[in-house]
């Protein structure tokens, strides 16, 4: 046990303090450096991540775990950590002087995400999803002089709240069929057991409950889209991209370390959330006006399609979920960051804001397009190969109609996707320039570099989420 | 005799009220009061389990505690979030939040 290969987590807290104090101790003109410092700082954890790679150990008798699955999903959270900062300069200058908070903040909510990516035991998982939503209630209630953001704030927390306690029932009666929280000594207890137990299927299906709303799947889906449009975009985007690997990263983590599928086969259960999910995601986003509504919806469908991957069940899918959920990181924080800069730009996010973009701001415009036909799967950018794990795996363990029902709704999903192009491409514009700061100009190419490489030449991503998932095995 | 059913029993029953309680009340106050007795139905079953299956050791107990220390946590942000919405609309009844709409 080497206390060391804690350096990520322990270095990601004392940044936060630090840029918080910062914030505290230098009023005013400090507010200058602590946007630089967080990101230099991340950007150095980033570095030990990599290299500390495969390393494993265990902690405390296994209730935290630092192995590659979970390093493979830091570097994913502070990749997306790194790319938000960069984007949300200019954003910030609604904040005021609560900049420092807002970046202090950001931080403490990756810690989270780590947290749950690394956890071994229930009562840590429960411990950093709190860190993160509680992380996020605040910020996504940031922009004080805006009643929209504190609405979405509140709902956020009232809905995350009930989600987080009916988890923590499920929780609670998984404990008392298994006696630990502990997920090796878990399964080794359940297994001993040979009768279906009522209480432990009802323990499992309010676990999955809970983790559906965080990733926001239909049915427990109505909180996203009002809390994806009240939220200051950079926050919106890290919402869609942090918070529901996170939660991916978990369940993944608990489904297969945890639970053995010999008292309760939850790949049905799992297979039949992600065909409504995908469903209705893409159908309601056909009726969306707002741009920041429209990849509300959007983000839906595309945690249903990471769901299929989940419900296969087998290499093929789990290595599908760990490459989208990265891919997904370069082309939403990308649409993000486009959105963040027009709204910044026009004081809007709905479609008329974007009308004749590729005039004011060709680069932007061609970036947007390039990030939406990633999510919508066509073939030369990285959601086309995503998409190709995904449902490969799906159709690997019989579940045909599922990919059959991801195929078509990523045809119509093409639709509204590409009615955003539409509007940049062909509408009418004002002929107003619109400005890119550099830092968000080389977040924004870092976006489109990622999703073009990953889509020509998946194999290194796709080696990188083998050996990830080794652990798990 | 009172045994683990009798816990278990409570604790389910206190879930039921908190959820009524999410769904039907109007202040938002209430409803976070609402979701601290669903927490704390959860800390029940907690304590009741570690007390009858397993008296060896204090996981449940333990766990109880995290739950209590973090809905501290959440409730002070809550509160602070009812002030600032309370600060644009001059109300706390949720039906009166409806800037987002479906």
């Amino acid at each position: 046990m080497t206390y060391s290969l804690l350096a990520p987590e322990m270095l990601l807290v004392a940044l936060g303090i630090i840029v918080l104090a910062l914030g505290l101790i230098l009023p005013g003109r400090g507010q200058k450096f602590t946007g630089p410092l967080a990101m230099a700082g991340t950007l150095g954890i980033l570095g030990l991540v990599l290299w500390q790679f495969g390393y494993e150990a265990e902690f405390f008798q296994g209730i935290y775990r630092v192995d590659s699955y979970g390093n493979f999903f830091k570097v994913l959270f502070l990749s997306a950590a790194l790319l938000i900062f960069a984007m949300s300069g200019h954003y910030l200058k609604l904040f005021g002087d609560r900049q420092s908070e807002w970046y202090s903040i950001m931080l403490f909510a990756t810690l989270g995400m780590i947290i749950m990516a690394s956890c071994g035991d229930l009562i840590i998982l429960y411990v950093g999803l709190e860190l993160m939503t509680i992380s996020f209630y605040i910020l996504s209630a940031y922009l004080l002089d805006d009643g929209r953001s504190a609405e979405a704030g509140l709902k956020y927390l009232i809905l995350g709240a009930l989600s987080s306690a009916v988890m923590l029932f499920g929780i609670s009666l998984i404990y008392a069929s298994s006696g630990t929280t502990v997920f090796s000594l878990m399964y080794q207890a359940l297994q001993a057991q040979y009768a279906t137990q009522p209480v432990l299927i009802a323990g499992i299906v309010m676990l999955i409950a809970g983790f559906a709303f965080k990733i926001a799947l239909v049915p427990f889906h109505m909180w996203a889209p009002d809390i994806y449009q009240g939220a200051p975009t950079p926050v919106t985007a890290y919402l869609a991209v942090g918070s529901k690997a996170a939660a991916f990263a978990a369940l993944l983590r608990v489904l297969v370390i945890a639970l053995p599928m010999t008292h309760f086969n939850w790949t049905l259960l799992l297979a039949i959330l992600a065909a409504v999910t995908i469903i209705a995601g893409n159908l309601i986003a056909l009726a969306q006006s707002n741009v920041k509504r429209l990849l509300a919806y959007s983000s839906i469908a595309q945690a249903g399609y990471i769901l299929v991957g989940l419900a296969a069940s087998n290499a093929y899918g789990f290595k599908g979920v760990l490459f989208y959920a990265m891919l997904y990181v370069f082309s939403n924080v990308g649409a993000f960051a486009v959105t963040a800069l027009v709204e910044t730009h026009s004081g809007r996010s709905d479609l008329e804001a974007f009308s004749g973009l590729a005039k004011r701001a060709p680069m932007l415009a061609a970036i947007m397009t390039i990030c939406m036909l990633s999510l919508a799967g066509i073939p030369p950018m990285a959601g086309f190969a995503g998409k190709f794990y995904l449902f490969s795996g799906a159709i690997q363990s019989g579940y045909l109609w599922l990919a059959f029902i991801g195929l078509i709704m990523s045809m119509v999903s093409v639709y509204y996707y590409l009615n955003v192009s539409r509007v940049m491409y062909i509408g009418n514009s004002d002929d107003q320039c619109l400005p890119v700061p550099a830092i968000a100009r080389a977040a924004l190419l870092l976006c489109l570099a990622g999703t073009l490489l990953i889509g020509v030449y998946p194999q290194p991503l796709s080696q990188f989420a083998d050996i990830a998932l080794k652990v798990l095995h | 005799m009172i045994g683990l059913n009798h816990y278990l029993i409570l604790g389910t029953c206190l879930f039921g009220i908190g959820i009524y309680g999410v769904l039907a009340k109007r202040n938002a106050v209430a409803v976070l009061m609402s979701i601290e007795l669903m927490l704390n139905a959860v800390n029940i079953n907690f304590v009741a389990v570690n007390r009858f299956i397993r008296p060896d050791e204090v996981l449940g107990q333990l766990f109880a505690i995290f739950v209590i220390v973090v809905a501290a946590a959440e409730v002070a942000v809550g509160l602070a979030l009812i002030l600032s919405i309370f600060r644009h609309t001059k109300s706390v009844n949720l039906h009166d939040f409806n800037l987002l709409k479906w």
